[in-house]
């Protein structure tokens, strides 16, 4: 559900029609997840998302593990007792429902080779099953360990932020379950302004160490389509307190390859020529 | 407190959220540190089973520092009320009020009442009755049965002392009775440190009064317990000292186990109430219509018109076969001849005295206390019908319930013919919900049920016609109250599905040209009108479903009078005309709700009024007014005998006028407060219920004791209840699909329980093993000095379905509120142990090795 109208949005929740190129995301607020679970059930519900069977992990109440290809959604429970150095009184039980982050800069699609990872027309980064051919790379681009390929049937998968239901002019599954507006779905640039000033609420009733988490488009991986309210570290979440796009630096690794490349060619050149012709050549470029 | 919102009622808890968000502060004061707990300002750990010990901290702790609403007390509660000179309380009688005869275990409540000339016998609450069911005679601590009927209290002869200073006043007996529920107490007792209670009870004082309200929000960790309904009461007389009763932001919350749990007890599955809080009548006791009325109408408020409600309910019942001349066929009504409460039956059947039973979304062999015990029972009936979602352990019992394994069943042995008949969900079928804030909603049907799945409606509509052509030759007048019944409701589509509006509509009553009621006000005792339940009158008004409109609200007070519909006469608050002041003025501008408009010389506000509409704020009733009539300005109770909130129940109740605490019937610690361990007039059953901790006749032990720990159980959000609507479901079941127990990591060093490996859990009645879970959520607390563990167990487990695992119900006793018959299953004494438990008949045999032999 959302208890926030946007013009932008439609009666459910959904982009509105006509908003094709504005790019939409998810603002997480942690502050309010209430650890119910109810994302995970939604997203597998409309996305037959198979099932995920671990058991019992002893790792508070959470079961899931990890975001991975049968988990787009994966609640995360972290529990802060006196280990964290706190009295008993002073006990704290987090709880934040971790999803794709849909990046500005995504490795994912970046590094495959089929094209089977694309930019919808909403922003969000979403595989086409049918391209995918397994290979992987994906899988060890992502620096936040969210794509993961299937033993099943050997395919990469990941949310697609409810790709068919925004068509639809739906909002995500998740998004519509939650039953605390602690997942917000809307375009991106109203949730980053309703995340900043419930970052400024949080801070100012004490949440000293409350931040936000992929809003900061400075960061390795350009901001990223889904944002997090946190109320510790990313660690503590088990998040990559410094995501890097492996393919960040990509042109800039190109250039300086090529210029060592080059130097190395020439020095190459130099040594393997007669010194005769090294000479009468001096002034070409051309090698066998 | 007593409730984990979050987890349990998740969509609800969405407002406390919101709420939180506008500045509310929230209090989570439970055992446990839950999902809930994580959203809330403060986490109080308590130990469980002292709650009235905490809340009557908070009696004290008000009275202490007269931070009571002065104006509200005196004019709207019983404060000013006389007792009678008799009355003793427990620290009289060492943990007795006076009248109990221990020969029946009950009390006799004729020193309770207030003072004055002696008054007649309860409305439709008769003495205890005798010569009860077979069996039924070996039972200790029987109370009353009815439990809802009004209660007379002679209004017009009250004595009162408005200044509040009278020894006997109700107001002094509270202080005199509370006067050792200090701050030091509540830490003994509880285990809450000082400060952290002052920080509860000075933060509720704070936020009450004129200008604020503070509501309570409770759960079953509040009425599963041997004295669960004075849990209740103890929060009841808080809320009304503070004012908090009748007013925006304040009340009692009771968030109900299920959907609809609320609507099944207004139109009741309980065994003792007619719809709408209708006393049953019993056998011998009201032969007449005449007697039922005269015994269950009280001389004031709306109780006074009892005649017109069941007039009206037999009518509707019986149509044209109920005249004046037969009684409207009150004959026809089922007669109470005793206890025949869900743990009654049981151990009847166990007995073999129960042939067939039938079972509507329901898996007592998971989900009751001593499931085990119900297993066995089950074991013994000749046919049983179970209507469910799924292949439930109540429907496969006798192949696979873990008695077959050790022995104890034999499936060629069981001859109960089971029929399981698969139910239509909510989503498949029209209907309405009734939740907590007595809301009426209505559903229609998405999809059609699959296969052969149909609606209860479908099945007992059916049912019944099929019945009724087996009878349609009889002679037998027992068989005309089947025979005569209204049974004409209108099917539709291909498997003759019932119109479900059409049986709401007669719910709502009709009047003696057919028109629909708009309100129960118009019911009439001549047989002129027809009305399923009255409190319900007005829900089909204009001949519109009223429960299916959908307009939300707006504007500052959030009040949604179109959307739904609330009972009685679509009131979204009880009680309302206490928010208020005597004078008929808002409490304050910030409060306002419901007030008098001296010019058009009727309450108004943003709800409907509670209350007679245009009864001045100051009118007096004539000394031998009844009914209606006979309610004051300052009376919002407009169901209570006296028109007053009970800060004291002079009748009413089986354990007491007031709350006070006592330990659970299996505790490891001894009451510090009287000599009398627990509630002595909770409802045990006789041994075939299942064994007792032996320290309960011994008095409790010490850290040597055989169940050294105290045993909780519990729900978590993955699950729901029993288990048959999540764990025969994939996506619920991967969530959470093995049995855990949630341990203190000091308790797991204690009983070298290894994180994620195996423990059993043993009490006097059986052992279970589950998955280890240890976490810090799971306090220890210092209680009478010593250091005391608790035990977590979600009972959502069984031995079927896609997540099966022990189920903790198997652990707990089958003893009960004698009040209400629910069971204790929030706090028992239990052991536990590392390691798988025993298979086979090694695993009876073990819970015997562990259990000590009786005190002598």
């Amino acid at each position: 559900m959302s208890a926030h109208p946007s013009p932008l949005l439609g009666p459910e929740g959904g982009p509105a029609p006509g908003t094709a190129g504005t790019r939409f995301g998810f603002f997480t607020d942690t502050s309010v997840c209430i650890g119910c679970k109810a994302c995970e059930v939604a997203c597998k519900e409309w996305n037959g998302v198979p099932d995920n069977p671990r058991g019992f992990t002893a790792n508070s109440y959470d079961n899931t593990g990890a975001l991975g290809a049968n988990a787009w959604r994966h609640v995360a429970f972290v529990e802060q007792g006196r280990a964290a150095g706190g009295r008993p009184a002073d006990l704290r039980w987090l709880m934040s429902s971790d999803v794709c982050k849909h990046c500005s800069s995504p490795a994912c699609l970046e590094v495959c080779p089929t094209g089977a990872l694309f930019t919808t027309e909403f922003g969000t980064i979403v595989v086409q099953d049918d391209v995918c051919n397994g290979c992987g790379y994906c899988v060890t681009a992502c620096p936040f360990g969210v794509i993961e390929r299937r033993e099943a049937d050997g395919g990469a998968w990941k949310c697609t932020m409810c790709y068919d239901r925004m068509r639809g002019a739906k909002q995500p599954a998740c998004a519509q379950a939650c039953p605390t507006d602690s997942i917000q779905f809307g375009p991106l640039d109203e949730l980053r302004e309703r995340a900043a000033g419930r970052l400024a609420e949080l801070v100012a009733a004490g949440e000293g160490r409350a931040q936000l988490y992929g809003h900061d488009e400075g960061d390795g991986v350009g901001g990223t389509g889904a944002m997090f309210l946190l109320l510790d570290d990313p660690e503590v979440y088990r998040l990559p307190p410094d995501p890097v796009t492996p393919t960040r630096h990509l042109a800039r690794m190109w250039a300086m390859a090529g210029a060592a490349a080059a130097a190395l060619a020439a020095t190459l050149a130099g040594s393997l020529l007669p010194s005769g012709a090294r000479r009468s050549r001096s002034g070409g470029r051309r090698w066998r | 407190m007593g409730s984990n919102m979050a987890e349990c009622h998740p969509v609800a808890f969405q407002w406390v959220v919101e709420a939180r968000q506008r500045g509310a502060r929230v209090f989570h004061v439970d055992p446990r540190f839950t999902r809930t707990s994580a959203q809330a300002d403060r986490h109080v750990p308590l130990r469980p089973g002292s709650d009235i010990a905490f809340l009557g901290g908070i009696v004290h702790h008000i009275l202490a520092t007269g931070s009571e609403l002065r104006d509200y007390v005196v004019n709207y509660t019983n404060a000013s009320h006389l007792v009678s000179e008799d009355l003793r309380l427990p620290d009289d009688l060492d943990g007795f009020f006076s009248g109990w005869d221990p020969d029946t275990a009950t009390y006799a409540n004729e020193t309770w009442r207030y003072d004055g000339p002696p008054v007649r016998a309860a409305a439709g609450r008769p003495s205890p009755a005798r010569g009860e069911a077979p069996g039924a005679g070996k039972e200790r601590g029987r109370g009353q049965t009815f439990q809802s009927a009004p209660t007379d209290v002679e209004h017009g002869s009250i004595r009162t002392d408005p200044t509040l200073e009278h020894p006997r006043c109700v107001f002094r007996i509270l202080e005199r009775h509370f006067r050792r529920y200090t701050p030091a107490f509540v830490a003994d007792a509880c285990g809450v440190p000082e400060e952290l209670f002052l920080e509860v009870a000075d933060a509720l004082c704070a936020n009450s009064g004129r200008e604020r309200t503070s509501a309570f929000v409770y759960s079953v960790g509040w009425t599963q317990h041997t004295v669960g309904v004075q849990y209740i009461r103890t929060a009841s007389i808080i809320q009304l000292l503070l004012g908090n009763v009748g007013r925006p932001g304040g009340g009692i919350l009771a968030l109900r186990g299920h959907a609809s749990i609320q609507g099944s007890t207004d139109i009741p599955t309980l065994y003792d109430l007619l719809p709408g809080y209708l006393p049953m009548p019993r056998a011998g006791e009201q032969p007449t219509l005449a007697d039922y009325v005269e015994q269950a109408t009280a001389g004031k408020g709306f109780w006074g018109n009892t005649g017109a409600y069941v007039t009206s309910l037999l009518k509707a019942w019986w149509g044209d076969a109920a005249t004046p001349d037969n009684d409207f066929c009150y004959g026809h009504l089922p007669r109470l001849t005793g206890d025949h409460s869900a743990y009654r039956t049981a151990l009847d059947m166990l007995e073999g005295r129960v042939e067939g039973y039938l079972l509507f979304g329901e898996n007592p062999a998971v989900g009751s206390a001593n499931s085990r015990l119900h297993r066995l029972a089950l074991a013994r009936l000749d046919w049983l019908v179970v209507r469910d979602l799924g292949e439930i352990e109540s429907a496969t019992f006798w192949r696979d319930a873990p008695e077959i394994e050790t022995g104890e069943l034999r499936t060629a042995d069981i001859a109960t013919e089971v029929f399981l008949l698969p139910a239509a969900a909510h989503t498949e079928k029209d209907g309405s919900f009734t939740n907590t804030e007595r809301l009426l909603q209505w559903h229609t049907k998405a999809v059609e049920p699959a296969g052969d799945c149909r609606s209860d409606l479908w099945f007992c509509y059916h049912l019944g016609h099929l019945i009724r052509q087996k009878l349609s030759a009889s002679p037998l007048a027992r068989d005309r109250p089947i025979l005569d019944l209204t049974w004409d409701y209108p099917t539709e589509g291909p498997h003759q599905e019932p119109d479900a509006a059409a049986v709401l509509a007669e719910i709502n009553g009709w009047d003696a040209e057919g028109q629909p009621l708009g309100g129960y006000g118009r019911l009439a005792d001549d047989g002129s009108t027809a009305c399923g339940c009255w409190i319900y009158a007005g829900c089909y008004a204009e001949g519109v479903n009223q429960t299916a409109r959908r307009r939300p609200g707006h504007g500052p007070m959030h009040v949604a009078p179109e959307w739904g519909w609330a009972w009685p006469d679509n009131r979204r608050m009880l009680y309302n005309r206490a928010s208020a002041d005597p004078d008929g003025r808002p409490w304050s501008e910030r409060k306002r709700y419901v007030w008098w408009d001296a010019d058009a010389r009727r309450w108004t506000g943003v709800d409907r009024p509670d209350f007679v509409a245009d009864l001045a704020p100051d009118h007096v009733p004539d000394e031998d007014a009844r009914g209606p009539a006979a309610l004051g300005g300052c009376d919002p109770f407009i169901l209570q005998a006296d028109g007053k909130g009970w800060l004291y129940a002079p009748d009413g109740l089986a354990d007491g006028p007031l709350p006070t605490h006592y330990e659970p019937h299996e505790s490891p610690v001894a009451n510090p407060l009287y000599r009398q361990q627990a509630n002595p007039a909770r409802r045990r059953y006789p041994p075939g219920a299942g064994p007792a901790d032996p320290s309960v006749e011994a008095g409790p032990d010490d850290e040597d004791a055989a169940y050294p720990f105290v045993a909780t159980t519990y729900r978590i959000a993955e699950h729901h209840t029993a288990g048959g609507m999540s764990r025969f479901q994939r996506r619920l079941s991967e969530l959470a699909r093995e049995m855990f127990v949630e341990v203190h990591p000091d308790l797991a060093a204690l009983r070298g329980l290894e994180r994620g490996g195996w423990a059993t859990v043993v009490t006097a009645r059986s052992a279970i093993e589950a998955r280890v879970l240890v976490t810090e959520r799971m306090a220890p607390l210092t209680v009478a000095g010593r250091r005391l563990h608790q035990v977590g167990l979600p009972y959502h487990w069984g031995h079927a379905g896609l997540a099966p695992g022990d189920a903790a119900n198997d652990l707990l006793p089958i003893v009960v509120d004698p009040n209400v018959t629910i069971q204790e299953v929030k706090a028992a004494t239990c052991d536990i142990v590392a390691g798988r438990r025993p298979r086979g008949p090694a695993l009876p045999r073990f819970v015997e090795s562990h259990r000590p032999a009786p005190a002598p």
